[in-house]
């Protein structure tokens, strides 16, 4: 007999889209999270289009460069000027 | 570090670097939490997001056609109340403006009259930007998209935004409010306060697209915050019909610092009277919505 075919057309795993590192779309620069004045604000998760910024208490913030594409949206609307964009 | 992302839109998605529809569904679907379905019209977001064989959504969320993800959330939506379970589940149809104003407003205006318990969001990027930059109803005047072209003829879109809130409003639904991811935490607050309410709800989010509107993926937050300091987009919301809040404006700046650094506006930028134009849309919006009143 043959083995039944699982359908799956058209069904995604949730959050499969983890498999694309689309880090490697950044070109010129990328945000450096200097972790000094940090007020752990959260205002920079909020805007990360790609939602790979991460922290919780002050200071510890960072972003996943493998998901990054560079944008500096997080250094624009950071209200202490603690995320710079530096060259890559 | 892929673990300690807490989100329901994941990353590994295909937008643009600086997409501004990207921060604006991930506001939506992390505040709606994750009892929530989703239907999506076709545009961007869908595009983007789903790439076959993946998906970035971490909730049950469908797309069928360009024009029905209205109807198809008022068929799960009933759906869920034949099962009882409707109060637990948060049911949202989104799409972009063109899905919204163009192609999708037959099935969103019956979604209106028929009163689903359903949030309706558009992510209003201004035109059909999935496409290549095609105009929409939601294009505002005089900028410059691939069938609105500017030349010695034009001076680009002719005619100015359709008032979609407006519209809706019409329809007697109980909660209509504008958005803008230049304010994310606004955003969020919308979109708590509209699931708090049962019945039919729009939200109409105002989201820079960096291709399209041609500037910088940097400027997407500093644009949409411009936007809504210029009067060209204000933020408002009804209740019940009424106007009950507007986000005032302290100091309104002039429109050529919106403008400015849009590709979109460049061919206006060296005529006074086209930017004057632009400058009465918003003088408009200022005195219709009073943005300029300070609460008593």
């Amino acid at each position: 007999m043959a083995k039944p075919v699982e359908h799956s057309i058209g069904i995604a795993k949730p959050g499969s889209s983890l498999a694309n590192k689309t880090g490697t779309w950044r070109t010129e620069v990328k945000p450096k999270f200097l972790q000094k004045n940090c007020i752990a604000c959260k205002m920079c998760i909020l805007i990360c289009p790609e939602g790979c910024v991460s922290g919780e208490a002050k200071n510890t913030y960072n972003c996943d460069f493998a998901y990054c594409k560079g944008c500096g949206n997080c250094a624009a609307i950071c209200p202490k000027k603690d995320i710079e964009m530096v060259k890559e | 570090m892929a673990d300690a992302i807490k989100t329901l839109f994941k990353p590994g998605h295909t937008a643009c670097a600086g997409c501004g529809q990207a921060i604006a569904a991930r506001l939506v679907v992390d505040t709606a939490g994750p009892n929530t379905i989703i239907a999506n019209n076709t545009g961007c977001l869908e595009v983007f997001s789903s790439k076959y064989p993946e998906t970035s959504w971490g909730v049950p969320w469908i797309h069928s056609l360009f024009e029905n993800a209205a109807a198809v959330a008022s068929g799960i939506e009933s759906a869920l109340k034949y099962l009882g379970i409707k109060d637990k589940v948060n049911v949202i149809a989104q799409a972009g403006d063109g899905g919204t104003a163009d192609i999708g407003l037959q099935a969103l205006s019956g979604m209106w009259e028929r009163g689903h318990d359903i949030l309706y969001v558009c992510y209003d990027n201004e035109a059909y930007m999935n496409t290549g930059c095609q105009r929409s109803g939601l294009t505002p005047f005089e900028a410059n998209t691939s069938t609105s072209p500017s030349g010695k003829q034009s001076l680009g879109n002719l005619r100015p935004k359709k008032p979609m809130p407006e519209i809706a409003v019409a329809h007697g639904i109980p909660y209509v409010a504008t958005a803008s991811v230049g304010y994310p935490q606004d955003v969020q607050r919308k979109v708590k306060k509209a699931l708090s309410i049962k019945g039919t709800k729009y939200i109409q989010i105002h989201v820079p697209c960096p291709l399209g509107w041609r500037h910088l993926p940097g400027l997407t937050f500093d644009i949409a915050k411009l936007a809504v300091e210029t009067g060209l987009y204000p933020l408002i919301e009804y209740e019940e019909g009424k106007l009950t809040q507007v986000r005032n404006l302290l100091k309104v700046k002039p429109v050529e610092e919106y403008l400015n650094p849009q590709g979109r506006f460049k061919h206006i930028l060296n005529s006074p009277e086209a930017v004057k134009l632009i400058q009465q849309i918003a003088d408009r919006n200022i005195e219709k919505y009073s943005l300029m009143e300070t609460k008593a």
